[in-house]
This record gives structure tokens, sequence and C-alpha cells, in this order.
């Protein structure tokens, strides 16, 4: 789906745990996540550092979404 | 007697479903679910000494899993290690992909597993252990083992195997001489000729496919930009009104997120059947961010989060499907003005 998202012209960026499936799969921008059931959450903390840490991560994808690629990137730390 | 250790995920050792995909490695004596038929297949040349297993999800997320499972299985001494079969299962792949292709780099011993086609572990492996071809799911099982128990056999003798296409696994992008009965420049004639009389012909070198797309521009002013939501994780209004499916979707449905702050367990769900969903369901904004999106969108992060999402589940479902799926509701998106999209998987 990320590969005919980029193709109809849209930037997208995959955020997922399994990055070497989305580097074969062929996402350009690819933002780590936390844990498959909860790619974005971590119930083994308390509410309010769970929104802190999606608030990051989302964020990291806005900033990958903003940077120039020319090809595969994973965006870490 | 050939000594074989056979490498499985919770599910084929009886552990559970997705709720036990989280358990380490462990191993157990003798054999356990698939190396029954396998043993069976052996015919008393071979023996499952031993059965390592581990959480699909665990390996997947746990870097130091695969030197566990290969420390279990190096205390077994075996002939040949066995992975599988992981027919269509993404995670299952590549941890088996991942211990074939480790146990085989790191302690010499020839390793064999089995996958369908669109297993994203083929291509990650396929060049570093041999993968079997199988159907997609294992209602295969049978005909899976009648192919590599004696495939199996043969590597732990020492015996070299035939072509791919004999042996019936992918190809390796290992190249071997070999002596053809006609010389080459007779072949490409002949082969030339079925061409242009419009018949079947088989090259000798199929090319490879690579479905790469140039990544596009980045988004130069994303605080006035539309910004969608897609997941292949499933997440889906409560009751799943589209009937979703848990698995092998056969399509997507289209939701209307506008005046909607955050997902709560009452409102939306999971309709996903490949990973434990009781972290999803509990909270949606784990899987599908709705609430950190608004908050994105008020403080001018962003300049507005799309009236729509796309979900499916990517469980399974073939690629083509996926690709449909997404070359129909990109132009539903461009059309709406969408400027840029995050996917989110499970």
């Amino acid at each position: 789906m990320v590969k005919e998202i980029e193709r109809a012209g849209i930037p997208v960026v995959h955020m997922c745990t399994v990055v070497p499936i989305s580097l074969t799969v062929g996402a350009n921008r690819i933002v780590p996540t936390v844990a498959i059931p909860h790619p974005l959450g971590n119930p083994a903390l308390s509410h309010e550092e769970e929104h802190d840490l999606r608030k990051k991560l989302v964020g990291r994808a806005l900033k990958a979404l903003e940077t120039p690629v020319d090809g595969q990137t994973v965006f870490e730390e | 007697m050939i000594k074989v250790v056979h490498y499985i995920n919770q599910f084929y050792a009886g552990k559970g479903g997705e709720e036990m995909a989280n358990i380490p490695p462990e191993k157990v004596k003798g054999f356990v679910g698939p190396g029954m038929a396998f043993n069976a297949a052996f015919q008393g040349e071979a023996e499952i000494v031993a059965t390592v297993f581990c959480g699909d999800s665990y390996f997947n997320e746990n870097k130091e899993a695969v030197d566990t499972v290969i420390a279990l299985i190096k205390e077994e001494n075996p002939d040949i290690v066995i992975c599988g079969p992981a027919f269509n299962a993404g995670r299952y792949g590549v941890a088996c992909g991942t211990v074939a292709s480790e146990v085989k780099a790191q302690l010499g011993i020839p390793t064999l597993t089995g996958m369908y086609d669109e297993n994203p572990g083929v291509d990650m492996f396929k060049s570093k252990t041999i993968i079997m071809k199988t159907k997609d799911s294992a209602a295969g099982m049978r005909k899976a083992v009648a192919a590599m128990a004696p495939v199996a056999l043969r590597m732990a003798k020492g015996e070299e195997l035939g072509s791919a296409a004999a042996e019936g696994y992918f190809p390796t992008g290992i190249r071997k001489g070999l002596f053809e009965e006609k010389r080459g420049s007779e072949r490409a004639v002949d082969m030339l000729l079925k061409k242009l009389a419009g018949e079947e012909f088989e090259t000798e070198y199929p090319m490879p496919q690579f479905d790469r797309v140039q990544p596009n521009p980045a988004v130069v002013d994303l605080a006035h930009a539309k910004v969608a939501l897609v997941t292949s994780g499933g997440i889906v209004p409560k009751g799943n009104p589209d009937h979703i499916e848990s698995s092998s979707a056969s399509h997507y449905g289209k939701y209307d997120i506008d005046g909607v702050q955050v997902l709560t367990d009452k409102t939306y769900e999971t309709a996903h059947g490949g990973y434990d969903p009781v972290y999803a369901n509990a909270d949606p904004n784990r899987v599908l961010p709705v609430d950190v999106m608004r908050e994105f969108e008020k403080e001018g992060r962003i300049g507005e989060l799309s009236h729509y999402y796309y979900a499916t589940v990517g469980n399974g479902t073939a690629v083509a499907s996926a690709k449909k799926f997404a070359d129909t509701f990109s132009k539903e998106l461009i059309a709406d003005g969408v400027q840029a999209v995050i996917l989110t998987s499970t």
C-alpha cells in the first residue's frame, strides 16, 4: 500500500516495527515503532508517558515527510 | 541416524495464538506439532531430536532472540535444521529465515525452510538459505512436508541439490556451470523462432523484477498541508461495519473521523487477526494515532488531519489486493487534496 500511495504522487511515511519487512516491501520513508501489537504505544508506561512517546514518534514521521530523500531512509532517533 | 532440530513458532508449538506471540525461545526434546509429519516422512533415516520455538512477535522485536535460538540449537549438534514452514505468515517467515540464515552462517550446518511466494521472508533470505516453495496457508502442510523432508535428508548427507526449478526452492542467486546438449547459439535461435511463432518459450535467465518507486519530494509546508492516516493494522469503528476480514482481507474501509478527537475502546477496535488485539482494543490510538494528530493540528504543526482515514487488515493479505486497495484510495486522497500520508503497520 505504501508503494502505491507513493506511486500516486503523495509523500508517505511508513511507521512500523519490523523495519526489514518495510525495506523489502519498498517504503522510502520509514519510522521504526515500538512493538507489533502496539506500534505507537506502550502499555507498560503511564498514560501520560505513553502519549508523549506517541507524540514523539508521530512527530518524527512528520519530520520525515519534510525531509528530502533519494532512496530508502530509516528515520531512527 | 541423522539428527534434526526443528524451529517453529508459538502457534505450531501448541502454546497459543497471538496472545502468546511474546514468549521467549524455549526448547523441548523430540518433535512438536508439524515435526510429527516430518519425522514420519524421514522414514527412519532421520529424527527430530529437539524442537526450538519462540513467539513470533518476541522474535521480531528482540534482536537477541536469534542468539538464544542459535545457542539452543548448537547444544544439540544437529546435522540439519528445519525451520517452519512459515507459509504466508510474515513475522514467522522473518523468524524462520533469520534462524536458517544465521545457523548456516554461524554454525555451518545446512538449513532449510519453506514459505509462500509473497512472504516477505522470501526476498530477505532466499540468497542465504534454501527456502522451499509452499502454499499460502497451513492447509498446504502435507504437501510442504512431502517436498521438504527428502530435500532435508539429502542436504544432511551432504548431497548437492539440483536446480531451483527442479527441486522446488526459490532461486538463491548462485549460478552453477553445467553442460547442455545444445550449444548456446542454437538454444538462442530456438527461443527466437518460438517467440516469432508466438509460442511459449522459457528464458534461461529471468530478469529480476524490482518494483521500486522513487520517493516523492518532501512536503514543503506541512503547517498548511492536509495529512491523512492509513493503516494496515485493522483499526475500524466498533463492530467492524464493513466486515473487514481478520486475515486475507478482500477490501478496505474508509472512515469519517471529522470531529473525532481521540479513539476510545468504546468507539473503535481492531479487526486484525494477526496480532494480540488487547492493546489496540484498549487504546486504538496505539495503532492509529488520531489523538496526537489532533494535537499537531491544533498546534499548527500540520494544516489539517484529513476527514477520512483508510484501513485494512494486513494479515496474509495478497500483495495484489493491497496494491489494488491503495491504487483505488490514493485517487480519492488526491481528489480530497491530501498532501501527505502516514501509514501505520502492526
